[in-house]
């Protein structure tokens, strides 16, 4: 059985604009140790998705309407606020993009690590002080017995987003969701988180669900991969296949806008227009209004075309348009 | 003679030591820099945070004062001017900044913005309404935005649009020089090829000088035409883009080419 299983989850949003569908029939599983990939444009639906499963959505005017979350013999979905606590920060740890979201900027970080020890487990302070050190040892901050005792600005952007990590796993969780912990660093720092990152991970054994916008940096991290698109998955599939034989369009345009892919001289491949407004309602393929258009290709799905297996383990909506269109230049 | 020269730049910034503050100590920001840049010529700057690169182009704008060496622009260095020539030459100079969000006025419109920036350089639209809204409309179609927007606020837009606002802003006192500062760091992948696009396109076509700063080396390499490679405020190598590039010289860009997400 798979360490979560999340299945056709819904998450919408009232509001005066109308309802916003983020996340619209979501389902995902993560095996223990695994990292499992969701990438898409800024608005798709991914930090919702994450939140969702923590009970982490503003309500109103969020809702959780519907859909399961299967971890071990609990649906996260269904939790009341204080079993949702014992998983949260505890089982499930969470890593944000701006460190300072999780960190007080009021205390040392010595209370803040010690904190989810303190509450979460029998221990001493002694002990928990202990821990704590050793994991910003971990994590690569040098001196850590001196640096214990600072305060989060007395780090540098990179260093607090090591100290971050170290907050989150201090507790062992079974998840790590890392909600595009690198997107704001310099690429230098970026390469060192992502390291430390994976490294904790083989050390610890933790799955990781690892939310991105960039898919050079998925292709680096990730076994198995979603790719989000208004508030659904297009595609999924292990690493190695969406990188060597993505099928839908839009996966495929993704790819092919990554700049370092890009040759240099002339113009660089950028995908038209922008995603939908969720709060309009969507029919049929929801790519179609960005999806080029050639002589003799299919045409869009009129329905929200369904995710279905192509090839053991590959998934993709099934739209004939997006499956067959050919990208050019 | 090229359009703009640094010649021997530094700026040192002093800043005190521990909580009691007795010592002080002295951060070179930058340090030493002479370059040349051509007209219509786009120089990358790159190198990693806190390496001098925002320092070195709030100097070239004239919003810090050397520690010494100077900036010379078509032959003449802008210290030795009076101070309302200096203005006048500014306004040939605009800036645009990573966060579109921070560097945009949440309570007015595109048409304010715009139309603030028009009216620094084509005073004469002043009194002129009509004169005055066809020009924000044509700056907003100029950099891909549609027109019909122009009665919006900031926070109506998405990342990418608002960076665009941004640039049609920084065009609207007709400027020569535009310094980019990570203009591109925080969007989406799929939006900066959008952006770097367009800043191309408007060099070709109003045949600006640019300096566009960034962390990645991936994204200097498109746009610009020279790199310069900068680390603790010093450029430790310079050259055509595909030449440093392809064979680095120093540790510096060796080390930020090896940090490029690959893909497996
Ligand atoms: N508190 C909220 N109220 C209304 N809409 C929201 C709220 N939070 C998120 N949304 C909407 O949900 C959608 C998905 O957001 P999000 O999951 O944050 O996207 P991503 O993480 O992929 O960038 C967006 O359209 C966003 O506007
Ligand atoms: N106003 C200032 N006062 C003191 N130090 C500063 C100031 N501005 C920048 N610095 C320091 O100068 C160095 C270069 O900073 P900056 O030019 O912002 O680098 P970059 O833009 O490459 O990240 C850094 O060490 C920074 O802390
Ligand atoms: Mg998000
Ligand atoms: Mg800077």
């Amino acid at each position: 059985m798979a360490l979560l299983e999340v299945n056709d989850l819904r998450t919408y949003f009232h509001t005066r604009e109308g309802v916003v569908k983020a996340v619209d029939g979501v389902s995902f599983k993560v095996e223990a140790g695994e990292t499992v990939g969701i990438v898409g444009e800024s608005g798709s639906g991914k930090s919702v998705t994450c939140y969702s499963l923590l009970q982490l959505i503003p309500q109103p005017p969020g809702r959780i309407e519907g859909g399961t979350a299967k971890f071990g013999d609990l649906d996260l979905l269904s939790l009341g606020e204080s079993e949702i606590r014992k998983v949260r920060g505890k089982r499930i740890g969470l890593i944000f993009q701006d460190p300072m979201t999780s960190l007080n900027p009021y205390l040392k970080i010595s209370t803040q690590l010690m904190e989810p020890l303190l509450i979460h487990g029998k221990i001493s302070k002694k002990e928990a002080l202990e821990r704590a050190i050793a994991e910003l040892d971990a994590v690569g901050i040098p001196e850590p017995e001196k640096r214990i005792h600072s305060y989060p600005h007395e780090f540098s952007g990179g260093m607090r987003q090591r100290v971050m990590i170290a907050m989150a796993l201090i507790t062992r969780p079974e998840i790590l969701i890392a909600d595009e912990p690198t997107t704001a660093l310099d690429v230098t720092i970026q390469r060192q988180v992502l390291d430390l990152i994976k490294s904790r991970q083989e050390e610890l054994g933790t799955a990781v669900i690892f939310i991105t916008h960039d898919l050079a940096v998925v292709s680096e991290v990730c076994d198995q991969v979603n790719v989000m698109y208004a508030g659904r998955f297009v595609e999924r599939a292990d690493v190695k296949t969406l990188f060597s034989s993505p099928r839908h369009a839009y996966t495929r345009a993704l790819q092919r806008s990554i700049p370092a892919l890009q040759s240099r001289g002339g113009k660089l491949y950028t995908i038209p227009g922008l995603p939908p407004n969720l709060a309009q309602g969507i029919e049929g393929c929801a790519f179609a209004p960005r999806c080029p258009e050639h002589e003799g290709m299919p045409e869009h799905s009129a329905v929200r075309p369904a995710l279905t297996e192509l090839e053991p383990g590959h998934w993709v909506q099934d739209c004939p348009a997006c499956l067959a269109v050919k990208l050019t230049a | 003679m090229s359009y703009l020269e640094l010649q021997n730049l530094t700026k040192h910034f002093t800043k005190r030591e521990g909580w009691i503050g007795s010592g002080t100590t002295t951060v070179k920001a930058v340090d030493d820099v002479s370059l040349r840049i051509e007209k219509g010529e786009i120089l990358g700057l790159v190198g990693e945070s806190g390496c001098g690169k925002s320092t070195l182009s709030r100097l070239v704008m004239q919003l810090l004062t050397p520690t010494s060496g100077s900036v010379v622009l078509e032959g003449e260095r802008l210290a030795d001017l009076p101070p309302n020539e200096i203005r006048k030459r500014r306004r040939d100079f605009q800036m645009i900044f990573q966060d579109p969000y921070a560097s945009l006025n949440p309570r007015m419109t595109v048409f304010s913005t715009l139309s603030e920036a028009i009216l620094t350089r084509k005073t004469e639209l002043k009194s002129d309404r009509k004169g005055l809204e066809a020009a924000v409309s044509g700056l907003m179609e100029r950099v891909g935005l549609d027109s019909r927007y122009i009665r919006k606020y900031p926070h109506e837009f998405s990342g990418g649009q608002r960076q665009r606002i941004a640039i049609a802003r920084a065009l609207g006192p007709e400027p020569k020089l535009i310094l980019a500062d990570e203009p591109v760091s925080a969007l989406d992948v799929s939006i900066q090829s959008q952006i770097l696009n367009l800043l191309r396109e408007l060099r070709d076509e109003l045949e600006l000088t640019m300096i566009f700063i960034s962390h990645d080396l991936s994204v200097v390499r498109y746009i610009a035409d020279r790199i310069a490679v900068m680390d603790e405020g010093k450029i430790v190598e310079i050259g055509e883009s595909d030449a440093v590039f392809d064979s680095p010289q120093s540790e510096t860009t060796k080390l930020l080419l090896s940090a490029i997400p690959q893909i497996r």
